[in-house]
Parts: C-alpha cells; structure tokens; sequence
C-alpha cells in the first residue's frame, strides 16, 4: 500500500473520539491474510480492514452522516484509501455521505406490503407532520406489528419504538409441536442462568461428549437443510468444512434477515439468543474452527445488544474461550452489524461486508466452504438453520424426524403477515398446509386472492394451492418456493399490481449494481410495471420484454438476487393476478 | 502447447480442447478461435466478471458461467453459441446501450448489432446514466454518460497496476458510479495521472484531453493517425511506447500490452510527458 492521500478536511472531537471507540485495539481479531487470488478480482491484503463497518457505524451515529473528516480519520486509522471508504460507506442504506441538515434521529418506515396494508404511508406522513425525519425504506423485519420503524439514533441508540410499547405475544395459542421456539417468551434472555435452568448448554455438553464426527453424522442424519432459501443439506456443508485441515476456519450466522415479510430469526435471537450461541459453538467444534461471527442486520438494535450481552456472559463462565466447556478446544464469537442492505444476506456479499468491503457477491466457485471469510473455509448458516442442531443433539435424529416428512424433518418457522387477523411467528411440522397455517393465522380464506410464498424472492401462489403441503418436496413439484419462511397472503381489497410494483422496486434498490443484467434488469423490470394501468391489459412486446429480462438475470446473474428477482412478478404473471385485463 | 503440458481438456461446442492448468474457459475458446465478446476483461488485469456478456453454456451448471473468469476443469461440455447464451449476450449488450452512450465504443456496438440487441424496446422514460462531464485538468477527462461500470478503471487505479487507489465504485445499483471520495476533483484526489485508467476504458468514458479537444471540433480521425513505438526516455525501466500521431501532432501515448516490463501500463511521465518532441 503506498501513502494514503487525503483530503485536508479534519475529523471533529466527537468523530475522533467515536471512532477510536468502536475500532478495537491493534491485533484484537487474529486474521490471517489469504494468498493473492481471484475473489471477485480483488486481492485480500487483510489487516484491520473489517473494522471499517464498526468504525462507520460510529461516524454515521456521532455525526450523521460520514463527513469528508470522519472519512479521513477512519482512512488513516484503518489504512484504507479513502476512495474505497467513500465507496463501502456510500453503498449502505444506513449510512449517507451527504450532510443530512439536521441534527435529530432519523425515523425509518417500512413500505413494503404487509406494512403499507397496515397503513404505514399515513404513518409516515404523520410523523413527518410531526416534525421527524423520515426515510421510507424497505422491510425492516417486524411484519407482525405492521407498519414498522426503527429509529436510526443521533444522541440517543438506535431503537424500535415497537420494542417497548408491544409485548410480547408468544407463543400464539394452539401450537403444540414447538421446538425452535419452546424458550421464546418463557426463558430470560438476558441470564444465562436462566437458560441453563430450561435446558440450556446441555446440548454443547453432549456434543462435547459426542465429538465432531458424530455431531456431524447426527446433523446429517436427521436431514437437516438451511432455512435461509437455499435448503442445502447442513451436515454436507459441516463435513465439507471439517474436512480442510487446520484451525483458521469460520464459521457465520447469517443473520442479515432482510427478506421482506420475515422476522423469525429477529425473534429468535431477541428471545432466546443464547440458544444461537450454543448451536454456533457447536458448529465451531464440529468443524475445527476457532472463530465464529454474527453478522446481524443493523435495523435490529434489540437483538443486538442481547446478543452482546449473551456472548459476554458467555464468555464469563467459559463457555466462549480458549477452553469450551472445559472441551480444550478454542472458539469464540465476533458481532458485526449491518448497515442496511439486503444483499449482504447473500453469503458472499457477507464476507465482502465483514471484511470492510463493498457487499458486492462473489464468483462462485469457489465455494465458502473452501474459499469463505478472509479466503477460509466457511461455514455460514442462518440462525434458525443453527438453533435446530440442538433438539437434534440432545434428543437425537431419530427423535428429531418424528415430526415433518421423510425429506423435510422436523418444523418449520413461518413468518405471517398481510391479509390476517393474527399475524406472527408460527412453529408448525412441515408437511402443514397452506391453509391449515393461513387459518391459524386468521385468514379469511373466500376473501383470499393470492400469498406470497418466501418474501420478495418467493413466489405467488393462488387459492387453488392452499391444499400445498408446506415442504421442500411439494413446494418445488408445485414450481414454488417456502423461501424464509415468509408467508403474505393477500385479500380482495389489496391492490396487487402496487404489490408486485413494490416488489420489483425493492430489487431495483437493493442489487448491488456489481453485474449488468441485474443492475439494469431490476430498473428496467421496474420501469415495466410501473406502466401498469388497472383494467387495461399488458402488451404483448412489454409481456416479451419482461420474460426477456427474467430469463438473463436468472441466466447470467452473479448471484441468487438477481436469479430471484423476477420470480415474483414472472409468477403474478403466470397467475394472471397483474397484468390482465379483468 | 505440446500435448504433454496439456492439464485438461474441456469440449468447446463439440471441439475437444487441451489447456494447460489454470486456463480459463476463455482461454479455450481463444485458442480455437471462438470469437467471445468481453468487456470487463483485459489481458492485463484480474477478471472482476462484472459485465457477464462472455457467459456461455456449461453442462450441469444451472446458470450459465463467464468464460473469462471460470477456470477450465477437465471434461467440461460448454456451448458458446447456443440460444440461452445468445439471448443473455444480447440482453446485456442491449441493457448498457438503453443506459448509456456507446457512440465511441466501436467494439461493443459491433457486438450489440451482431447479437441483435435493441435498446429501442425501452420506454423513453426509462433512467439512462446522466453526469456532467468531468474536465478537470489538461491530462484526461471523465464522461460517465459512457460508463459501463466493467471496473477496469479501478483495479487499473488500484491493485493490479498502479497501486493509487484513487477512484472506486461508489453507490448502489443504477446509482452506482465510478468515483474518488465525495467526488472531489482528481487533482485534489490520489490521482497521479498515469492514465492507466484511460487505457483499460472500453467505451471512451475516459479519454485524454487532446482526443477529447480535437472531437470537440471534429478533428479526431484515427483512420489518419499512424502509431510508432519507441522507448520511453526518461528513466532505465524501458517501457515501450506508441505514441499516435495525427497532422505530425502527438494525439495520445499508449503501451503494449504484451510488453513484459509495462503490461500496457505507463507512468505520468511517459503517458503524457511528450510535450517537448
């Protein structure tokens, strides 16, 4: 690296100050730098770098915004050209990089659909007349108390008005197989005696006793696969990783939950976040890696700072550190928030992240589990995927695939939303219907048009399939998918076509603009159904166009955001629910 | 290459081609001839895979994989000319015409026109890239209405030739742009004026000054420049120059890029330093 060049503009006290704070102390986080490679055609020359996210968050909250000498005391702290600062710092919705002329919190407001149904654009408007900033924004993970804020603080932390003012209200009634959620609302999550006193730590202990083979042979054969969208089999992603020699290995939560229309994994960590850091531990062992990290979305302060205070405690009584519940094995858990940008959810965008990079998606291959975080095998799974491993350790597979189907075991988190009296998390056995969950949830099942199955990325399905089994097996032989988990469904008084136009603006916002047929793919799907006119058919050359678009951004895409990013509109299409002349 | 050095061996569009280990699938299809379209590679930098518009069709693969950046396994079946690799060339080159201004860059509209693209099909509300153009000093300017986002620029700028890091991408989506810090100037940036950058652009977004003068008043005609190649005079390395010239004039310097001391990169000196021939 040669001699950084910066601007002669100067950090504030506060700025200086914030800053210095949030990045830790030299050689804090051993890591170890990768050989030149191809990653995305950059070089990994890793020092200190991925405390370029922590170290803006802190600008971003003393200042609001990164100012020109903030921006050249985190360049010249870290040693990052200020350049590549401006462009990390510019790519995220929480941070802006223009002086927002103000000097209060910020309000962000959901508009994607369950809360604009839930009348979050007469929020907005209200809370700007009562003299906030407002940024309206994408989901924000808290569907079940639509419409949502999160308030983004200046002099005061980052919070959700909703946190203090809503309690708590798990379990809903008439949920008898709940596993994954057997703590929430009943265990305290800010004591790990409390933990320990339901159950907690017992499944690392016997995991511990088992040994990594065995916990992997277990994970592998109750069938698990991860709950984040890709369903891939978790015990072959373990053994894949636990199979690269040596100690510098990761492995990842992803919790970067931002798929529109879900909040288990929120849930999960708010309410039983030690549950989370005993399934990454058990990970960690299993496969031979010392180091662990949350990436959690930054639109979640709750979770967050429980999860801090988790991994604290943790940390205390040995069950994070050099010596794991006494095992003589090393593992312990780094937290990095996010800054507001959907693909970071993608597992490679995440190392770019964590690493103070620009989230832009990798190549793939090679695949994390051999080239991941900091160029090493990585194992990344989303916090649901995780907290399963501990029925299944402490119970066994066997137990574990009592409930669900031969080829989707166990339960599945569904997130509701939308069109229903009784929206929430629902732990229900796959192999549930549709319906059977739409009319727990409060559903009124003749005024039903349509439901959005797995968020912005899923796909629509209409009221003849509401006999559909949830599992992996019946949602892909019907051409849908279960996604996060997320289902939306939506009623005869919702306007569809400004549901599916939201839904193709969303991507629009949230590709990273990295490759060209989904940075332009998603504007110009966008621009498309923005024509849409209620009553009046769609053409046939714009119909063509829009098939054209999907087909190269499912083809030619670097990642699953722009493989995904028409297949809503495409199956609202299918449906006839837009673009039809009725 | 001798049979025995070969390490694998793919199948291009029912071709059996040897390559030697590390090869791309570009490589392969280079070495028998088939003629790919690229736009963020060079010979001379790290693939970055941005632009997609060399995919083509691997067997077993799901989506279709870039040709530039995937590295040859032995027994790949690949297609390069079939519909679905048609159709996604097509759409990326007709995405960047509908974006941008590709008036000056001959290669891709020669593809665009072969692949049948037609940006027209777009409304003409569609967004388009809309910048003022960036003339800040005598050296080189910036027009980003041309700007396709291939990221040569920056790793040009940065990692795999000159080490400045002056410029990266900023922004998101549609939005994002090539950019130093807040946009400030290039002369107040880490900028040295190599013109590295100037040399990797494939549609003209950045262009030396005299180019950018002498089209501005209509005198820009390459089929009447003649280009010759010395040696640099100013320091011992030996980087090759071709210095082009228009009317007896120097219009611009550029390198060789299989010259092995410069790659096709040059240093301020010998980029713009012609002044005094």
């Amino acid at each position: 690296m040669v001699d950084l060049h910066l601007t002669a503009d100067v950090a504030s006290p506060g700025e200086r100050a914030a800053v210095d704070a949030a990045i830790g102390p030299d050689g804090a986080v051993v890591v170890h730098e990768s050989e030149r490679s191809i990653v995305a055609g950059r070089t990994r020359r890793q020092s200190r770098r991925h405390w370029l996210l922590p170290a803006l968050h802190a600008l971003q909250a003393e200042a609001g915004w990164i100012s020109p000498g903030g921006l050249n005391h985190v360049a010249d702290r870290l040693q990052i050209p200020p350049a590549e600062v401006f462009g990390v710092a510019s790519f995220y919705g929480l941070f802006r990089t223009d002086d927002p002329g103000h000097t209060g919190s910020v309000t962000h407001v959901c508009v994607d659909p369950a809360c604009e149904i839930a009348g979050a654009s007469d929020l907005a408007d209200e809370l700007e007349r009562a003299g906030s900033a407002v940024q309206r924004g994408p989901c924000l993970g808290q569907c079940e108390r639509a419409p949502a804020r999160f308030v983004q603080g200046r002099g005061e932390p980052d919070h959700v008005p909703a946190d203090d003012a809503v309690p708590f209200r798990l379990p809903r009634p008439g949920q008898p197989h709940r596993r994954l959620t057997a703590r929430l609302g009943v265990v305290d999550p800010t004591s790990l005696d409390s933990y320990r006193e339901h159950g907690g730590y017992g499944a690392l202990t016997t995991a511990i006793a088992m040994g990594p083979d065995a916990v992997i042979e277990a994970v592998t054969a109750a069938g698990l696969w991860g709950r984040g969208g890709a369903a891939f089999p978790t015990g072959v992603k373990w053994r894949a990783v636990a199979a690269q020699p040596g100690p510098d290995k990761h492995v990842v939560a992803n919790a970067d939950e931002s798929e529109p229309g879900t909040f288990k994994d929120r849930l999960l960590m708010e309410h039983d976040p030690f549950a989370l850091l005993e399934s990454l531990t058990i990970a960690g062992l299993a496969t031979g890696a010392e180091r662990g990290w949350i990436y959690i979305r930054g639109e979640y302060p709750l979770a967050t700072s429980r999860l801090r205070q988790a991994i604290d405690q943790a940390r205390a009584v040995g069950w994070l550190g050099a010596d794991v519940g006494a095992s003589g094995r090393s593992f312990d858990v780094e937290l990095r928030r996010g800054a507001g940008a959907y693909i970071c959810g993608e597992e490679t965008a995440l190392f770019n992240s964590i690493e103070g990079f620009r989230g832009e998606p990798r190549n793939k291959p090679p695949y994390p589990t051999t080239s991941g975080l900091f160029g090493r095998p990585t194992v990344v799974n989303n916090p649901e995927t995780l907290v399963n491993v501990l029925p299944i350790i402490s119970a066994g597979p066997a137990a574990y695939r009592s409930l669900g189907t031969d080829d989707s075991p166990g339960t599945k988190l569904f997130c509701l939303s939308g069109s229903l009296r009784r929206p929430g998390l629902y732990e229900v056995p796959f192999g549930t219907t549709l319906r059977a969950l739409l009319l727990a949830a409060g559903t009124e099942i003749d005024r039903l048009r349509a439901v959005l199955l797995g968020g912005a990325a899923g796909t629509f399905v209409g009221p003849e399939s509401l006999d559909l089994p949830l599992t992996l097996e019946d949602a892909r032989a019907a051409g849908a998918t279960l996604g996060s988990g997320a289902v939306m469904p939506f009623d005869d008084r919702v306007d569809l076509a400004a549901v599916v136009t939201r839904i193709a603006e969303f991507f629009r916002h949230e590709s990273c603009g990295q490759c060209v047929p989904c940075r332009v793919g998603t504007t110009r799907q966008h621009e498309v159904l923005l024509q849409l006119r209620p009553g009046r058919p769609l053409a046939d050359d714009r119909r063509q166009l829009l098939d054209d678009m999907a087909r190269v951004m499912l083809d030619a895409s670097i990642c699953g955001l722009g493989h995904t990013a028409a297949g809503a509109v495409r199956s609202a299409l299918d449906l006839g629910i837009i673009g039809e002349s009725t | 290459m001798t049979s025995t050095e070969a390490a694998v061996t793919i199948r291009i569009d029912d071709t059996d081609v040897a390559l030697s280990a590390g090869s791309s699938i570009l490589d392969g299809c280079r070495s028998v001839g088939v003629d790919t379209p690229t736009i963020c590679y060079a010979d001379n930098l790290t693939p970055v895979n941005a632009c997609r518009v060399c995919v083509v069709e691997l067997e077993g693969s799901r989506t279709l994989v870039p040709a530039c950046s995937r590295p040859a396994e032995d027994g790949m079946v690949i297609r390069t000319d079939s519909e679905r690799v048609r159709h996604s060339r097509r759409m990326v080159l007709e995405f960047l015409a509908s974006s941008v201004d590709l008036g000056q860059a001959d290669e891709l509209t020669a593809w665009a026109e072969h692949y049948g693209a037609d940006p027209g099909r777009y409304g003409a509300d569609r967004a388009v890239v809309s910048e003022p153009v960036r003339v800040q000093d005598n050296l080189y300017i910036r027009d980003y209405d041309r700007c396709v986002l291939c990221y040569k620029c920056v790793e040009a700028c940065g990692e795999d030739a000159q080490q400045s890091f002056a410029i990266a991408v900023s922004g998101r989506g549609f939005d994002a742009r090539i950019s130093t810090e807040f946009d400030v100037e290039l002369p107040e940036s880490a900028c040295v004026y190599c013109g590295n950058c100037v040399a990797v652009c494939p549609t003209n977004a950045l262009q030396f000054r005299t180019e950018f003068d002498l089209r501005a008043v209509g005198e820009w005609r390459p089929e009447d420049q003649t280009v010759t190649r010395t040696v640099c005079s100013y320091c011992g390395v030996g980087c090759n120059l071709e210095l082009h010239v228009q009317d007896d004039h120097i219009v611009a310097c550029t390198s060789p890029h299989d010259h092995d001391v410069t790659w096709g990169n040059l240093c301020i000196k010998g980029r713009f330093g012609w002044g005094y021939v």
